[in-house]
């Protein structure tokens, strides 16, 4: 391999928002100097939709009935057809982050069912002799922060056997009674969800309790919608049989990528991020994990 | 040489005063004392001043100040006042705040380290049974719950699960390992962290980690524990310090961060790349690894926020409260106090936070759960409570590290509150508090600072000394200064204040105790290395201290003081000074209240007085003070009829004269002592005149003695300083042969009283005068000889000058060797003209006086030579 290229962008963080400039450099490094007939970069952002095998038929899945949606597009010639000198070379760029009409450019995200993903590419044309160079990389749009001012919603809540869901023998449960409270339901992104636990009391051993991160996406068009939930992170919070009546702390980060504001198009859906409180006791009893599932968050970045 | 005849003039001082004396004009001193500094104040508040207000208007009404000038200077000479000020008042730099910051940052040496602990433990908790390492929790992935409704895509469970686990190939459980394959076991992990780093594979790296902190959720083989934690934070150190360094040299373009760096310095990618650890940790499934790894990276919080650490310790704190088994929970604890201490000992709060959270999950030890792992394990509850020791002992050691030293920080600030707004009983308490926080393990020895910075609050607010000293605990409190010069520098403030604000001489027995005390510290400072200057200031606050002491009319109670203070303190020069002044002072005080005429008690005490100095003296090391304190104090015995006090001390003074040594140090300086001689001879034969003479020794037996002395004292070199002395001396046996004498002192006898006029006596004088005549004369003719013809003039005019005022001119003898003066004075016009004329009037003056017609006959013989 005589020649590489690279795209090194501005932002160590890779994070644009919509009305900024995308801004960094081509660097091509080569022994010697590399003929090619142009240079191009090409800035894309674009919606995938899938819908999942469960929701619609195998077969209508494979196909990806659901089109994908164009957020921004934009191309530019870096270098015309000539000569790059050996060593290296930097071109610097810059794309303004600009949409059409009243497109929005949404948030990155990297979903199972819903993907929002920006790209930049660039490429380097070659005569017919020589292989055509490519590289592409990604860049993060984060949504401009929310106006409206974030009202911390406190929830309480309280687990028994009564409040499990998806048990058949209720009464074989033993008993257990948890309450805690998290912080806020309104979550901003780029802080952890935070609350306390205590466990008043519990016939038996606990093993561990553990706090599950939900999404749920929807998919819709003319014929209907569909709408999935899928476990972005799980969290430990506690191991063993801990201390009774201690408040036990609930924390958890929101990853990156795999999460984003709450977001509700015509076409589809993000959010209703839901949190689960999750015990499981050594239940010799019932021999299975007890599961209580709650509070739908709402996130946004402010 | 012809012998000159010597023949005193009779004088009537008491017509010459009234006739020569100047008119005498009243001078108002509270208005104008030339002495007294300038202030300007409006007659108002001037007013108010001269009552006594403390708040003076000018230096010189505060009486209590020992001396005028250091009034004026407050006691500290300007220029250290100057670095004070600037040293305490000017805003802390930013490197001082810096260099303080990082005083607190970091773990002093008086800290001991894990390192010494790690040892210990590996060989104490010991185990012969079989060891496993599972380093797949492979097993749980599978039982891993999700949610029936929620479907999981096998790519997000991949990336989910992608720390979980090792690569498949390294998936196995390690059976039945001894001891020693477990130690080499980690340590080949530790190996492969560190060769998974180098290789770049740095999520390997974290993999390795996060696989060894979860072995110690596992607490099988219990009393092995404490050791199976020695040696996976080993590991989770080397990650620790592998991320940080990796993190820090991407910051080192252009140049190295310094250690002191704040995470405005760090550029943008190394940020994102430390950001990026935290979110993979922030995502480990487990509790347990996420608690561990995350605290070996928590001083790469440094790099992010300013405030990071100080955030993240409070949480992992709270986090370990979800930790269920106590002995797992208990050594998380150590282990997070461990790397607080190294990366921020100043939060104490989470420190004690760990150590209260301990306390609280105290009782999970004897839950179910323990209890029926021991009885599986077959463990002892004693041993099991063993395993616990080397944790709550680190944690112990971090909590108590400088508790003492926050303590006093807040009671140094508390103390000031106190003085202000409430009495000596709650600052005597404080007090008490203070002594027993600080007590314990001598950690007063690290406070002294805050303990000086509390005396010092509390003597701005307490200026009454017996308040202050009733306060029980100021003195135990005293002694927790125990370093020399600490504890000097407090008793010199504590003076510093008494003298200056004390108003009135005490008594007070508890607080002459204490100060005697106080003084006794600082003079005991004194050593040979001192400086003259630092004696000069210890000795100046002793003196006031002395001054400052009365005890009223009982005057035995006085002495008695003096001569525990001269024991006290002897190596003080200026204080034995001080305190020979004292005792004379007390010698007047004693005869102006027995109205001169002492009892045979009082003649006792002020023979007793005369005593304490004439044994003081000789220790004296200056010799002029040696010899002006004989003086002063023959003078006082004199005046309080102790004859014999006063010839001993006279003969002593006239006895040491020789011991003189021709120059003296003087400010450092070497300097001639000729002058300060002749002061003092001047002033000793002018105290002679009412000296009489010792019933069994010879005529004027102390002038002879004196004049003897003078003789055979080394003088300089051409030098005319002996024959001053003898010119000086005439006047005093001119004076001598007066029928009544000049001055006398009540009830003392002196000459005049003894011989009245005895032919005899005057005969002895004139002898005696005729004799220093000829010496002057003998030394004029040397002078021409050596050709200091200005020398000899001057001289020749000194004796002429004196013949006039002291011989009798009618004597012809007398008369023309005036004349030949006073021609040899003027022979080589050397002499002042207008010194010349001058003398001329007054002789004119003085031969209109009814029985001095014959200077007439001289005046017409002197002439006037002008020097052109």
């Amino acid at each position: 391999m005589s020649a590489s290229l690279d795209i090194r962008l501005k932002r160590a963080n890779k994070v644009y928002h919509e009305g900024e400039v995308l801004a960094g450099v081509v660097a091509i490094v080569s022994k010697e100097a590399v003929q090619h007939q142009g240079i191009t970069l090409t800035m894309e952002g674009i919606v995938n939709l899938q819908l999942s095998s469960k929701s619609v038929g195998v077969f209508e899945a494979f196909y990806n009935s659901v089109k994908p949606i164009q957020l921004i597009t934009s191309n530019i010639e870096v270098v015309k057809q000539g000569k790059v000198p050996g060593g290296k070379t930097e071109i610097p760029f810059e794309f303004p982050l600009h949409t059409k009409g009243n497109k929005v450019l949404y948030e990155t995200y990297h979903g199972v069912f819903v993907n929002i993903q920006y790209t930049l590419r660039c490429d380097m044309k070659r005569s017919l002799l020589a292989k055509d160079l490519s590289k592409t990389c990604e860049f993060m749009v984060h949504c401009l922060p929310q106006k409206a001012k974030l009202q911390p919603t406190p929830v309480d809540f309280t687990i028994t056997p009564e409040t499990l869901q998806n048990v058949r023998e209720r009464s074989l449960l033993p008993k257990f009674l948890i309450r805690g409270h998290l912080d806020a339901t309104n979550c901003v992104i780029t802080k952890p969800l935070t609350g306390e636990l205590v466990v008043e009391s519990s016939d038996v051993a606990i093993k561990s309790i553990e706090l599950q991160l939900v999404r749920v996406e929807t998919c819709g068009c003319a014929e209907g919608y569909a709408r999935d939930a899928t476990e972005i992170q799980n969290i430990q919070i506690a191991e063993g049989d801990v201390c009774h009546s201690l408040p036990i702390p609930i924390y958890m980060v929101f990853p990156r990528l795999f999460t984003c504001p709450t977001l509700e198009t015509i076409n589809f859906k993000v959010g209703e991020f839901t949190c689960n409180k999750y015990k499981s006791n050594s239940a010799t009893v019932c021999g299975l994990p007890m599961a209580d599932r709650c509070d739908s968050l709402f996130l946004c970045r402010v | 040489m012809a012998a000159v005849q010597w023949h005193s003039r009779a004088r009537r001082y008491e017509s010459e005063l009234q006739s020569c004396g100047l008119e005498v004009a009243p001078v108002e001193f509270s208005d104008y004392h030339p002495l007294k500094s300038i202030t300007v104040t409006d007659s108002k508040s001037r007013r108010g001043a001269r009552k006594g207000s403390t708040s003076s208007s000018s230096s010189s009404s505060s009486s209590v100040a020992p001396d005028p000038l250091s009034s004026m200077l407050d006691g500290t000479d300007p220029l250290s006042m100057f670095a004070a000020a600037s040293a305490s008042e000017s805003p802390p730099t930013l490197s001082q705040s810096r260099k303080r910051r990082e005083k607190e940052d970091e773990v002093g040496v008086d800290f001991e380290p894990w390192s010494s602990k790690r040892g210990e433990i590996l060989a104490r908790f010991t185990t012969t049974e079989k060891l496993s390492i599972n380093l797949f929790m492979g097993s749980e992935k599978g039982k891993a719950p999700s949610l029936a409704s929620s479907a999981v895509s096998e790519k997000v469970r991949t990336r989910l699960e992608e720390l979980d686990d090792l690569e498949e190939g390294s998936q196995r459980e390690l059976l039945n390992l001894s001891q020693q394959d477990y130690v080499n076991r980690i340590e080949e992990l530790n190996q492969s962290l560190k060769e998974a780093w180098a290789s770049d594979q740095k999520v390997k790296a974290l993999k390795i980690v996060i696989q060894c902190s979860k072995l110690l959720s596992d607490t099988a083989v219990i009393q092995f524990y404490p050791s199976k934690f020695v040696l996976i934070t080993d590991i989770l150190d080397t990650f620790g310090r592998l991320v940080y360094e990796r993190i820090w040299s991407m910051c080192s373009d252009p140049r190295p961060l310094p250690d002191s760096f704040t995470a405005d310095e760090v550029n943008d990618t190394a940020k994102e790349t430390c950001l990026n650890w935290f979110f993979k940790i922030a995502s480990i499934r487990e509790l347990i690894p996420r608690l561990y790894v995350e605290v070996a990276l928590l001083k790469c919080n440094r790099f992010l926020t300013k405030c990071g650490i100080q955030e993240t310790v409070p949480r992992l704190t709270a986090m370990i409260r979800g930790i269920g088994d106590p002995l797992v929970a208990v050594y998380a604890r150590a282990y997070l106090c461990r790397i607080g201490m190294e990366v921020a000992p100043h939060l104490k709060d989470s420190l004690n936070k760990n150590f209260f959270d301990l306390l609280g999950t105290f009782r999970q030890i004897h839950g179910d759960s323990v209890q029926n792992q021991l009885v599986l394990q077959r463990v002892e509850i004693p041993v099991y409570l063993t395993l616990y020791s080397p944790a709550i002992h680190w944690i112990l050691q971090c909590v108590s590290y400088r508790a003492p030293e926050d303590y006093i920080n807040c009671a140094e600030i508390w103390v000031e509150f106190t003085c202000r707004h409430f009495t000596k009983r709650e600052v005597n308490t404080v007090l008490s508090d203070i002594i027993k926080h600080m007590t314990p393990d001598r950690a007063f020895e690290d406070a002294y600072p805050q303990l000086q910075s509390v005396i010092r609050k509390i003597l701005t607010y307490f200026h009454d000394f017996s308040v202050l000293f009733s306060m029980e605990r100021f003195l135990p409190f005293m002694d927790m200064f125990q370093k020399d010069s600490v504890r000097v520098g407090v008793c010199l403030s504590i003076m510093d204040v008494f003298i200056k604000h004390q108003q009135e001489p005490t008594r007070d027995p508890v607080i002459l105790n204490a100060l005697l005390h106080v003084c006794k510290t600082m003079h005991d400072s004194v050593n040979a290395l001192t400086l003259e200057d630092e004696k000069r200031s210890l000795a100046l606050l002793i003196n006031g201290f002395i001054r400052m002491v009365s005890f009223g009319r009982d005057f035995e109670q006085q002495l008695s003081f003096c001569v525990e203070a001269r024991a006290t303190f002897c190596n003080l020069e200026p204080v034995l000074v001080q305190l020979i002044h004292t005792v004379n002072q007390l010698a007047m005080e004693t005869r102006r209240v027995m109205r001169g005429s002492h009892s045979r008690k009082t003649a006792a005490f002020v023979r007793a007085c005369a005593a304490y100095s004439f044994i003081t003296i000789p220790s004296l090391t200056s010799i002029f003070s040696r010899l002006n304190l004989y003086l002063l104090s023959g003078q006082v015995a004199l005046a309080n009829q102790c004859l014999s006090q006063a010839d001993a001390f006279l003969k002593a003074a006239v006895s040491v004269l020789p011991e003189v040594p021709r120059s003296i140090s003087i400010e450092g300086k070497l300097r001639s002592s000729e002058g300060f001689l002749l002061d003092f001879i001047n002033n000793f034969l002018s105290a002679l005149l009412v000296v009489p003479d010792h019933p069994e020794a010879g005529v004027l037996f102390l002038v002879r003695g004196l004049l003897n002395m003078v003789q055979d004292y080394t003088w300089e070199d051409n030098s005319d300083a002996k024959v001053h002395v003898y010119i000086s001396a005439l006047p005093l046996l001119a004076a001598m042969s007066q029928e009544s004498y000049l001055y006398s002192i009540p009830k003392v006898d002196s000459n005049e009283t003894l011989y009245g006029g005895d032919p005899k006596f005057l005969a002895e004088i004139n002898k005696l005068c005729e004799t220093l005549i000829g010496q002057v004369l003998d030394h004029l003719k040397t002078l021409g000889r050596d050709e200091s013809i200005h020398r000899q003039g001057s001289l020749a005019f000194s004796l002429f000058g004196c013949l006039l005022a002291h011989g009798d001119l009618r004597n012809n003898k007398l008369n023309q060797l005036a004349v030949n003066l006073w021609n040899l004075s003027h022979k080589q016009g050397y002499c002042n003209t207008r010194t010349s004329v001058r003398t001329l009037e007054f002789i004119k003056h003085q031969a209109q006086q009814p029985d001095m017609v014959h200077l007439s006959d001289v005046l017409h013989r002197l002439t006037l030579q002008s020097r052109t």
